[in-house]
């Protein structure tokens, strides 16, 4: 047996142990982006031959009014919690960051929230929200505010499930403080030492040298807000109600699993696929001017 | 003084630290009540009239919730193990082993990283029916043993700090690659290691629209979508309610108590990507 090569053994040996990624890349990753933009041209119940319908899934996108209410959900949706989340975690890691007695004991508080399942806090968070008996309007009662009907109201539920998502900002937060600790204290100093206010470090020093961080979060917080799915399927039991939390997710798998459209299901999921490129290209784009690394 | 200056700060911190555990308190306050009289009070009560413990003696006899811990357990743990196993053999070689296109196929990795979750669904949902694989836990499983990418970009982040003159001993003694990763990589990629299995564990758990879409008769359930059903059925009941949700949310917790700096320590590694 000719023996070979070492570097061409090599190659082999790496091809054998990224095989079970190229296996899974095919199978589960670019063969069913492939699959979709097929099925999403046929009509198809899951049960017999798909039919092909060439683009009338598309069309019949354009005239559904469902799809529209779905987009803007998620959009409004996204408008809120994303700065929101971002702010909330960025403030968290900035008290945090000083120097803090028990600095452990406060990041833990802040964390837990973000390792319950997200079905137990949607759980608990209907039963804060209610609307007689939760703690949440009784709170604000104290406050002299009568709370609204929130997860029963057509205008609140959404801000109702942006609210329960700071609860989870903990993430947000420890990613921010990861960033805070890349920066070179030396940048601090300088500025006390020349008499810059708090306010100016933050402004002229923190939030620059944070923006790789804030660029991240932002573009990772983007992509997953645009999926939402749990909080409108149990919160809004279904996207109720009126329809106010029927989340793009929501409204595709209604679409695919209740209804088995799996044809204008999969052209749902391709018009989100390309929502979310399209966007996340943009902020990328956007954000090249502004990212920065480094003061210098 | 310096320390006085620091009070408005502690004070925001714990007010803060109050209002973030206040959903936790207020289910297990709820968790205890006696019954309708006691939850549908007003004003609400903080400490129970009296602490029903027997309420979660109750909520495990109400649902065969064994039978979804035995589930649950089933996809977390070899979920686990098959996503370790593979994504580790694949960072192995993308960070040690030379082969025509690593740096093209490594991309690539970095790139599935970004197809949104939604976007294969449908077709991997038509798959496993064409299989006969819904309605069974093979679904949720079966893909962990092709390795997920955000762990294999960790895991390559970790062997690479590892000095290659290690292997190159090893070789010199007649090592096989295989043994070389097994005896030398994995051993010593534990922190990192522990790191993956943790963040598989929290998310298996915690899945959702998974076992949403896979399982559909009871006897499969997990316990997210077993609590979910249980809502449906005690939708005001909420002392068993909070009792029910207590109880699934409760090896996330414990877990993370024990394992809180790997876990946050994997998280902030996902921001420096």
């Amino acid at each position: 047996m000719r023996k070979l090569k070492r570097s061409t053994r090599e190659a082999i040996e790496g091809y054998l142990f990224i095989l079970p990624w190229l296996i899974g890349l095919v199978v589960f990753t670019v063969g069913p982006i492939v699959a979709t933009l097929f099925i999403s041209c046929t009509e198809w119940q899951l049960f017999g031959a798909p039919k092909w319908v060439g683009l009338a899934n598309y069309v019949r996108m354009f005239n559904d009014p469902l799809f529209y209410q779905s987009l803007k959900v998620t959009l409004y949706y996204t408008l809120l919690s994303l700065p929101l989340g971002l702010a909330v975690g960025l403030a968290l890691a900035l008290l945090l960051f000083q120097n803090v007695k028990g600095q452990s004991i406060f990041r833990t508080i802040f964390y837990v929230p973000s390792v319950v399942p997200a079905v137990a806090s949607a759980t608990i968070w209907i039963w804060i929200y209610n609307p007689e008996f939760g703690i949440f309007n009784y709170i604000l009662s104290k406050f002299g505010i009568t709370g609204p009907e929130w997860l029963y109201s057509t205008e609140w539920i959404i801000p109702a499930i942006a609210i329960m998502g700071i609860w989870g900002a903990g993430s947000t937060m420890v990613i921010y403080l990861a960033g805070l600790q890349n920066i070179p204290r030396m940048y601090w100093e300088a500025a006390t030492v020349d008499g810059a206010s708090k306010w100016q470090q933050f402004w002229k020093i923190t939030l620059p040298l944070l923006s790789p961080t804030t660029f991240f979060l932002f573009v990772t917080g983007l992509i997953g807000s645009l999926q939402t799915f749990t909080a409108g399927y149990i919160m809004g039991g279904g996207g109720g109600p009126l329809n106010a939390s029927l989340f793009y997710c929501l409204y595709m798998y209604q679409q695919g699993w209740k209804w088995f459209n799996m044809g204008y299901a999969s052209a749902l999921s391709w018009v989100l696929s390309v929502i979310i490129f399209v966007l996340t290209l943009f902020v990328v784009k956007a954000s090249r001017s502004r990212v920065q690394y480094d003061l210098m | 003084m310096r320390a006085l200056r620091k009070v408005p700060q502690y004070a925001i911190l714990i007010l803060l630290s109050i209002v973030f555990l206040m959903p936790f308190l207020w289910m297990l306050s709820t968790s205890l009540k006696g019954g309708t009289d006691d939850i549908f009070s007003y004003p609400p009560e903080f400490i129970p009239k009296s602490f029903h413990w027997e309420n979660y003696s109750k909520v495990l006899s109400m649902y065969p919730w064994g039978q979804f811990l035995k589930n649950t357990c089933l996809i977390t743990f070899i979920s686990m193990g098959a996503t370790l196993l593979s994504s580790s053999m694949v960072a192995f070689a993308f960070a040690r082993l030379r082969f025509p296109g690593r740096e093209k196929l490594f991309w690539l990795v970095l790139a599935t990283m970004m197809v949104p979750y939604y976007t294969t669904l449908i077709p991997q949902y038509i798959l496993f029916t064409k299989l006969g694989w819904v309605n069974t836990l093979k679904p949720l499983i079966v893909p962990n043993f092709f390795g997920s990418a955000f762990y294999i970009f960790m895991l390559r982040q970790f062997f690479m700090g590892i000095p290659p003159e290690l292997d190159d001993s090893a070789r010199i003694d007649g090592a096989s690659t295989w043994r070389v990763f097994w005896t030398i990589y994995l051993p010593l990629a534990k922190p990192a290691i522990i790191t993956v299995c943790i963040l598989q564990f929290m998310s298996a758990w915690s899945d959702f629209i998974g076992p949403l879409i896979y399982l559909h008769s009871e006897k499969n359930y997990t316990l997210t979508l077993a609590l979910n059903t249980f809502r449906g059925i005690h939708y005001t009941d909420w002392h068993y309610l909070m009792a029910g949700t207590m109880m699934v949310s409760l090896p996330s917790l414990v877990l993370f108590f024990f394992a809180q700096n790997y876990i946050i320590g994997g998280i902030s590694i996902s921001g420096m990507k």
